[in-house]
């Protein structure tokens, strides 16, 4: 069999082990993302200290890719300011849209190897779900 | 392969020169060559727009989509060609009929009696046609194997009751209804069976007269005929009765200012310029069907359909939706994989090159009462092979393992 799918180590393990899949306490951002096509849901909370973002989580359901996208989403942003998140989720959906440099993609960090999914129509969405979730927690709707 | 396989096989252009194993035929079936010749044989020799001009190519083009008709007809036994409206599909055909025949039959306080085992197109239609009746939905539930209870249908039917709205077969278990029990049951209450046989009449031979259907929808493009022609079928006093659908051209007796008389059926509810080739394809398809014979091509698919419940009912981890039997599956086989969306299974099933469907399938009622968010299909054609099936399954079970479980009985690919 030849089938190169994506779902590598790194994407298995975020979405078998997700590390910020859980209820934030103290959480003053909480927002509900639906991806109706794959039927992903997932409740994103944050808690946002002086436009710090101190800590995060995510509950809910969907597919491996939304969970993954989200985990790693977190990852990245716990410990930036608000201004510095949305700036990486900028250049993730470019990413997504097939459009960054290496030093852009470099500042992903793990969020990089999401970037098949640009070669994956069906499956954008699901990569992108939490990244414009926390997006509109902030006020960005775009 | 076998003979069987070798020649259906080689009469499908696509399935011949595409790597792809196909099975995703409850979307849509491909189409064999003979469909696609007398497409482009209409267009090529008859075209002209039917039933308007007076000219021979025009009058071809009527006789030619006139006889497509009464080859439907006959296809699935009605009684006389006028029964049968050519659509664009079975949404438009059920369409159809919530619209015009709940126009002329529904009142408040009336019940539509729909099964939780609809598409959303035998679904939907009602609960608007009920909107403005001030009719009301009424739901049948199914069992958890997707099967339903004639009793339970028996209790739901009152004095209101005026239609029923189920399947021959569901688009998510497979699971075949006894349509004509159920017609019996909704009959004696003095209401009409709405039947959409979108997953049965691609299968199985259908008779609407053993059926006691009193209308009965289907897509062409499910059957191996083109994408853009459906059937409804309606019993003739019941369309005669009811008010034409769209409005237009070529659906008149006569028009003045004042007053308009509308055509007889078929014609009545065919507004506008009809998709002739479309008729054709299927006119086509169904030649192609009886040539092939329903008792080899059901008794092919159900070889598939045996092959496929009986190892996936070996691989841990796998659960069919519907009935534990692989008789309970018409051609349709959907199951879920504990830890792994949907979604996620086809994406691996896709990199493979197989074909498969992921999605609450237009049956969001059906999953939420069975409690599944979403669910994977496979569902065969008759050029499917056993050799496709095994290959199916040699993808099913290495799914946990490419996802990252380590199961007690782990399967690699090699
Ligand atoms: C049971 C059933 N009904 C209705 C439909 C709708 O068919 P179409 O999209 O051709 O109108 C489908 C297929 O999608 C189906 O499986």
């Amino acid at each position: 069999m030849t089938g190169n799918t994506f779902y590598n180590e790194i994407i298995n393990e975020h979405n078998l082990k997700p590390y910020h899949k859980r209820a934030v306490e103290g959480a003053n951002f909480t927002l509900e993302g639906v991806n109706p096509s794959c039927g992903d849901d997932i409740v994103l909370e944050l808690k946002v200290e002086d436009g710090i973002i101190v800590d995060g989580g995510f509950t809910g359901d969907g597919c491996a890719i939304s969970q993954a996208s989200a985990d790693i989403m977190l990852d990245l942003i716990i410990g930036k300011s608000q201004e510095e998140a949305i700036r990486l989720s900028d250049i993730f959906l470019r990413m997504i849209k097939g459009s960054i440099t290496d030093e852009e993609k470099e500042e992903l960090e793990e969020a990089g190897i999401l970037e098949s999914v640009s070669h994956m129509p069906a499956r954008v969405k699901c990569a992108v779900l939490g990244w414009r979730t926390m997006r509109e927690l902030f006020g960005r709707t775009d | 392969m076998t003979d069987f396989e070798r020649k259906i096989r080689a009469d499908f252009p696509l399935i011949e020169s595409s790597r792809c194993v196909y099975l995703d035929n409850g979307a849509t079936t491909q189409k064999p060559e003979c469909v696609l010749t007398e497409i482009n044989r209409y267009y090529e020799t008859m075209n002209a727009n039917p039933m308007r001009g007076l000219y021979e190519l025009s009058v071809e083009a009527t006789e030619a989509y006139e006889n497509a008709r009464t080859v439907t007809a006959n296809f699935i036994n009605a009684e006389d060609p006028r029964e049968i409206i050519f659509t664009r599909n079975a949404t438009e055909s059920l369409n159809l009929v919530a619209y015009s025949y709940g126009a002329h039959a529904l009142k408040p306080g009336d019940e539509v009696i729909v099964s939780v085992a609809e598409h959303h197109s035998n679904f939907l239609p009602w609960v608007e046609a009920s909107k403005r009746t001030g009719a009301k939905v009424v739901f049948f539930d199914c069992a958890p194997d997707g099967s339903f209870d004639l009793d339970e249908l028996k209790k739901l039917v009152n004095t209101h009751t005026k239609v029923l709205a189920v399947n021959a077969v569901s688009n998510v278990t497979g699971q075949k209804n006894d349509i004509a029990a159920m017609a019996d049951i909704i009959h004696e209450a003095g209401g009409v069976i709405v039947v959409d046989g979108s997953q049965s009449v691609p299968h199985e031979s259908t008779d609407v007269q053993v059926l006691k259907a009193d209308f009965l929808a289907f897509s062409g493009h499910k059957m191996y005929a083109p994408m853009g022609i459906g059937v409804l079928y309606g019993r003739k006093e019941l369309l005669d009765a009811m008010p034409p659908f769209l409005y237009g051209g070529e659906m008149i007796e006569t028009v003045s200012k004042e007053r308009v008389t509308y055509a007889e059926v078929p014609h009545k509810f065919e507004a506008g310029t009809v998709n002739a080739g479309g008729a054709l394809g299927l006119k086509a398809a169904v030649e192609y069907i009886t040539k092939v014979g329903f008792d080899k091509i059901t008794a092919k698919e159900r070889e598939l359909v045996k092959t496929a419940v009986e190892g996936m009912k070996e691989i841990p981890h796998v659960n069919i939706i519907g009935g534990e039997n692989p008789d309970d599956h018409h051609g349709i086989v959907s199951f879920i994989i504990d830890g792994v969306h949907p979604h996620d299974v086809s994406e691996i099933f896709a990199s493979e090159n197989i074909a498969l469907r992921a999605g609450h399938h237009c049956a969001e009622p059906l999953h939420r009462h069975l409690k599944v968010m979403s669910t994977t299909r496979m569902s065969v054609g008759m050029y499917n092979t056993c050799g496709e099936i095994e290959q199916f399954l040699d993808v099913l079970k290495s799914i946990r393992a490419r996802m990252g479980y380590k199961d007690d009985r782990q399967y690699f690919l090699q």
